[in-house]
């Protein structure tokens, strides 16, 4: 099931136009903040109506200005998880979780209420009051009360800004097997690299308002064909590291994934703090052997996950290690040299001193 | 046990209650309507509503009394109508003092209904309507219970403001013993006559336990409430 996009709406500072067909699977909307990415799906949602357009779920015209179609929002057949959970404080979370069931159905959530409840892991919360969840639970609470509403199609607006980022890290999962579990189109808003690198089948690019580009994640992400700057944003990772300690000879900092040390330069934080640490694709290397006598202090085991070339010279190779998604931007004749495809185990070298002060910051 | 009181104070303090009770539930339903048309609302003519709702506040009791007097008397347009319709006569009969304590307590009760309202968070309300829930079952499941203590407060209050009216009551249905005489003005009886002190000052210490009982379950009951809406 696709949706087609097609409306402008003129706000006091900005004037939102889009037009485009979304495929099934994971769309992110990514673009800076003031993009109009919010005002898309509240757009959709029906909860903001625009000066003009047609709006088409699948086969339902849920808005058609011209022929003075507005289908309410009840009647929309969306999910929507906010930013914040939203749970209503006076109900009990299997009640928040059954507010939607009253929905009647067209079309029936592959899973049940008991299968949802296990695979968002809610079982031990079930009775409790929202006021006594923590963020991500909340939010995990909020996801399955979108999705027992049996939805057309699931809105998510920054669904994990407001959360830490282990809270993130927990909840990115629970988000990925719904992807693949589901067969449900997500709109998915965010300007958080990790997350679109990690979940999005489809890119929306969005910067004032305007639909940059729309394409396949591995193809936007390559940035081969627009060389914009928000493409070229895009084209790099988060790593979540904590601090183990501090070098003051050399003037470095340690962290660690798991076992594995990050050399970072400076010295950064205490130890046993979080950081987020990013990694741009065209500082990240590519061995397939463990490299030696090499100057780069940073050499970390991974696996190709998937490799996207865009048209130009270039290719975008995702990376995984210990769960955490790199991406490395390297030419397609090293993509043919090395043979590279997607589960082969690799050697990934980042330079310290690639790690600017800015792209570390607090988890 | 009887307080010390006797059978025609203890008829003073049933009919007030009765009066007080019949004021507020009748008034009540009108007060959440007209707190969420002053709320939410936009139409022509809101301004005149909101100035006509308070205007008890602010008036002389006296003239609220003599208004209701003209509009719900023997001969008033409205007194009429409802004679003819419902059968229901106000002047000089304890309907006549209820309608009169509602008025009164009306502001009271659609300002709490209202600050309860506009403390609901919209945003529940959008989430509802993502999930499939109507208007009508936004309210009745989401707006509803959030402004429950808030309610609980402004029908606690305007109970206090009924039990305590005066000037309009005393107006509009006069001071009958056994019709429409109500603590405050048979206090205010007492008061008139040598040698009654007694008995006023019985009903005066009366007064005061219902009022400050009012005013004290009012409390616990928001409290209790706001608590079990929380969550927490």
């Amino acid at each position: 099931m696709s949706v087609h996009l097609s409306f402008r709406h003129r706000f006091p500072d900005m004037e939102l136009a889009l037009s485009c067909t979304i495929p099934n699977g994971v769309t992110a909307f990514f673009g800076p903040s003031g993009a109009g990415k919010t005002s898309v799906l509240r757009v959709i949602a029906g909860l903001e109506t625009p000066d003009e357009g047609v709006i088409e779920i699948g086969t339902h015209r849920v808005l058609d200005t011209d022929a003075k179609i507005n289908v309410p929002t009840a009647a929309r057949r969306i999910g929507y998880v906010f930013q914040e959970p939203r749970l209503f404080p006076h109900l009990s979370v299997a009640a928040n979780l059954r507010y939607g069931q009253a929905r009647s159905t067209t079309r029936a959530l592959p899973l049940g209420f008991d299968d949802l409840v296990t695979l968002l892991g809610l079982d031990a919360l079930l009775d409790r009051r929202p006021a006594t969840l923590s963020g991500g639970e909340g939010q995990r609470v909020a996801l399955g009360r979108a999705l027992l509403s049996s939805p057309d199609l699931l809105l998510m607006d920054e669904p994990l800004s407001a959360l830490d980022a282990r809270r993130k890290a927990e909840l990115l999962p629970y988000f990925e097997r719904l992807r693949d579990q589901l067969g449900l189109p997500i709109l998915y808003v965010s300007h958080d690299v990790a997350e679109v690198t990690r979940l999005a089948d489809t890119i929306v690019l969005m910067e004032k308002g305007q639909m940059r580009n729309i394409g396949p994640a591995a193809e936007i992400i390559a940035g081969g064909e627009t060389g914009s700057q928000i493409s070229r944003d895009l084209a790099g990772a988060i790593l979540n590291v904590t601090i183990a300690g501090h070098d003051p000879v050399d003037g470095l900092t340690e962290a660690r994934i798991g076992r594995q040390p990050i050399w970072l330069p400076g010295q950064v934080g205490v130890a046993g703090n979080q950081l987020r640490v990013r990694l741009d694709a065209r500082d990240v290397m590519l061995m397939r052997e463990a490299p030696q006598g090499i100057s780069a202090l940073n050499v970390l085991p991974v696996t190709v996950v998937s490799i996207g070339a865009g048209p130009g010279s270039g290719a975008l190779v995702r990376l995984d290690h210990q769960g955490q998604i790199l991406v490395a931007r390297v030419t397609k004749r090293s993509v043919r040299a090395l043979a590279l495809e997607p589960g082969m185990p690799l050697h990934a070298i980042v330079k310290s001193m690639s790690v600017t002060p800015e792209r570390v910051g607090t988890g | 046990m009887t307080l010390g009181l006797g059978p025609a104070e203890w008829q003073i303090v049933g009919l007030s209650l009765q009066i007080a009770v019949w004021a507020i539930m009748a008034s009540l339903p009108l007060a959440v309507l007209v707190a969420l048309a002053l709320a939410r609302g936009q139409f022509w003519g809101r301004e005149v509503l909101n100035i006509a709702v308070h205007l008890p506040l602010v008036l002389p009791p006296v003239v609220t009394g003599y208004l209701l007097l003209i509009l719900f008397g023997a001969q008033g347009p409205l007194g009429q109508f409802f004679e003819t319709v419902f059968g229901l006569t106000f002047a000089f009969r304890w309907t006549g003092a209820a309608l009169a304590c509602g008025i009164m307590a009306f502001p009271l009760m659609v300002r709490a209904i209202r600050l309860a309202l506009e403390a609901v968070d919209p945003k529940l309300e959008e989430a509802a309507a993502t999930l499939g829930a109507s208007r009508v079952r936004i309210f009745a499941t989401v707006t509803l219970p959030l402004m429950l203590p808030g309610i609980l407060a402004g029908t606690i209050l305007g109970f206090a403001k009924a039990l305590g009216e005066f000037g309009a009551t005393i107006t509009f249905v006069s001071n009958i013993p056994g019709q429409t005489q109500t603590i405050p003005t048979a206090i205010y009886s007492l008061l008139q006559v040598p040698g009654q002190e007694g008995a006023a000052l019985r009903l005066i210490l009366i007064s005061i336990a219902l009022s400050a009982g009012a005013l004290i379950a009012s409390e616990w009951m928001a409290r209790g409430m706001a608590k079990r809406v929380r969550g927490t």
